[in-house]
């Protein structure tokens, strides 16, 4: 009888296990079934190079979507990283405990708001600000840029902290009996040691920022357009998907999930460079 | 402790089995209706009303947007198709009917000084050769043009009514519904948009509806022909309805429902 419980126990849970696996691969399938004949018909390099999206008319290029998916990430990168990587140094070497203990579930519930309360954030107040003070309609990369570098915080941080306090005592304490003072230890011993980890953050945080629908639907404008000042509005890859999915039907509505394609690609590489940085250690 | 494991999750399997099993068990639709995002809340009031009269007749509203609920009914998913554009050629097969027109209001934000506008002058702005409103008699300052995203009904409209063979440039900034585009509307001194015509004055702030060639946007107008932007409002059905579906589409075109539509601001004669 305990026997059999055992057996069913780890069948169970081999079936469970599989359920995830298996909608993954239902997802991964649907998106490539649906997408791939498209991206066929109008052939690899037109689709990412094209210059012009106007599906009603049959053109399908992506690549100002494309230079707005990197555009505001690496935006939200500039202003994410700095700043979630000196957090986590703060918290995992100068915090005293009572106030570490404030950050970490303030910074653990910055992930836990969804997305869309960000992008209604900043469609209420960072907008209007930048379109009063910057110029421009408001609607824009900077202020995409500005929600997902906060967005990515809680991922950058929390990566970076636990991969700072994972380097052996020894290191820190032969650093500080060589006569190193605190700063020194931080930037010359501890920040080189826990790199592979800081990156994994940062390159996580970036996969964050580059998935990330909702909050930037609401503040990017959504123009399929190069563009030519961060106060411009642009389009990202998920956006295109979620702003156009409603209406969509034919070659537009494979076209959102050839753009899905692509996506799902720039995330894979991104997710198995942090895979592959953090097992090198 | 492995036991308790396992019964926990036979719990919680039986649990979400009970959940769908009772979910199928709910009255099922008499008429299932989907399609155009813009017919759709109509289309809801006038199912609500209908629920009144005929409450074992239960009418069943889906979104999607006007090709989704074409291709539904096509599939038989849908019963009813609610468009909110003119049917394409290969879509000439199917049974429609008009139930109401729709006016499409240009809007500006009421603090801007420009309120007549050609319609050339308003192809001219979305196609990006006008992009200062000085050149309008408006302030020195860039237009921002705002437009809805591909496939929208109200942007099919827009362009067919307005732009001809131009195109709506593609430094447009898009929105995806009719409430965002008022509210950016009346939030961007600079902005211009377009909208339905009964949604200009929904809203607590608001925003100025352009006259056209010097025509106000009104129902009057519309229906006597001298205001040109205007959209048909179509239910569209895989062959000529019957039964419960057929019962509805007279609910709409009797006098109670055509009071109904015309209170919520389309142009239901």
């Amino acid at each position: 009888m305990k026997k059999f419980k055992e057996k069913l126990s780890g069948r169970v849970f081999f079936a469970l296990a599989l359920s995830s696996i298996s909608a993954l691969a239902l997802i991964t399938v649907f998106i490539i079934v649906n997408g791939v004949p498209l991206i066929a018909e109008v052939g690899v390099g037109n689709f990412i190079f094209g210059m012009s999206w106007a599906p009603s008319r049959g053109e399908f290029g992506i690549f100002p979507m494309i230079v707005g998916s990197v555009a505001v990430t690496l935006g939200a990168a500039a202003i994410g990283v700095p700043v979630g990587i000196c957090c986590s140094i703060f918290l995992a070497e100068f915090a005293p405990a009572p106030l570490r203990n404030l950050f970490r579930p303030a910074i653990q519930l910055l992930a836990g708001i969804p997305s869309v309360v960000y992008g209604f954030w900043g469609l209420l107040f960072l907008v209007p600000f930048i379109r009063n003070y910057l110029g421009g309609p408001g609607l824009s990369l900077l202020a995409g840029a500005v929600i997902l570098g906060i967005m990515i915080l809680p991922t950058v941080i929390s990566i970076s902290e636990v991969s700072i306090l994972a380097l052996p005592r020894q290191y820190k304490e032969g650093a500080l009996a060589l006569g190193m003072t605190h700063w020194q230890t931080i930037r010359s011993v501890i920040l080189p040691s826990a790199r592979s980890g800081i990156v994994a953050a940062v390159i996580l945080g970036i996969g964050r920022a580059i998935g990330e629908t909702m909050a930037v639907i609401m503040v990017l404008g959504n123009a399929v357009a190069m563009p030519a000042s961060i106060l411009d509005p642009v389009r990202t890859l998920t956006t295109n998907i979620g702003i156009e999915m409603g209406y969509a039907s034919g070659p537009h509505q494979q076209a959102l999930f050839a753009t899905g394609i692509v996506l799902f690609v720039i995330i894979m590489i991104l997710n198995a460079s942090a895979q592959y940085i953090t097992r090198k250690r | 402790m492995r036991g308790r494991w396992i019964r926990t999750a036979a719990a919680g399997l039986l649990g979400l089995s009970v959940c769908l099993l009772s979910a199928c068990g709910r009255q099922t639709a008499a008429v299932i209706i989907a399609g155009s995002t813009s017919v759709q809340p109509y289309a809801e009031v006038l199912a609500e009303d209908y629920a009144l009269l005929r409450p074992d007749k239960l009418i069943d509203i889906q979104g999607g947007g006007s090709s989704a609920g074409i291709t539904a009914v096509e599939s038989g998913a849908a019963d009813l198709g609610m468009s909110s554009r003119k049917l394409k050629e290969s879509e000439q097969g199917l049974w429609s009917v008009e139930i109401a027109k729709d006016g499409l209001a240009v809007i500006v934000n009421p603090a801007s000084p420009v309120g007549d506008l050609t319609l050339d002058q308003i192809c001219g702005i979305y196609a990006a050769d006008i992009q200062n409103w000085s050149e309008l008699g408006g302030p020195d300052a860039k237009i921002h043009i705002i437009t809805r995203e591909e496939g929208s009904g109200t942007r099919s409209a827009f362009e067919e009514l307005v732009m001809g063979d131009r195109r709506i440039t593609n430094k447009a900034i898009v929105q995806d519904s009719n409430g965002a585009m008022r509210q950016l509307v009346a939030d961007d001194p600079h902005s211009i948009g377009f909208i339905s015509l009964g949604l200009v004055n929904v809203g607590e702030r608001p925003v100025k509806a352009i006259r056209i060639d010097g025509v106000a946007p009104t129902r009057e107008n519309v229906l006597d022909g001298s205001y040109s932007l205007f959209r048909s409002f179509l239910f569209v059905a895989r062959s000529r309805p019957e039964g419960p579906a057929l019962q509805f589409i007279e609910f709409i075109f009797s006098p109670g429902g055509r009071l109904l539509l015309s209170g919520e601001g389309l142009i239901a004669e």
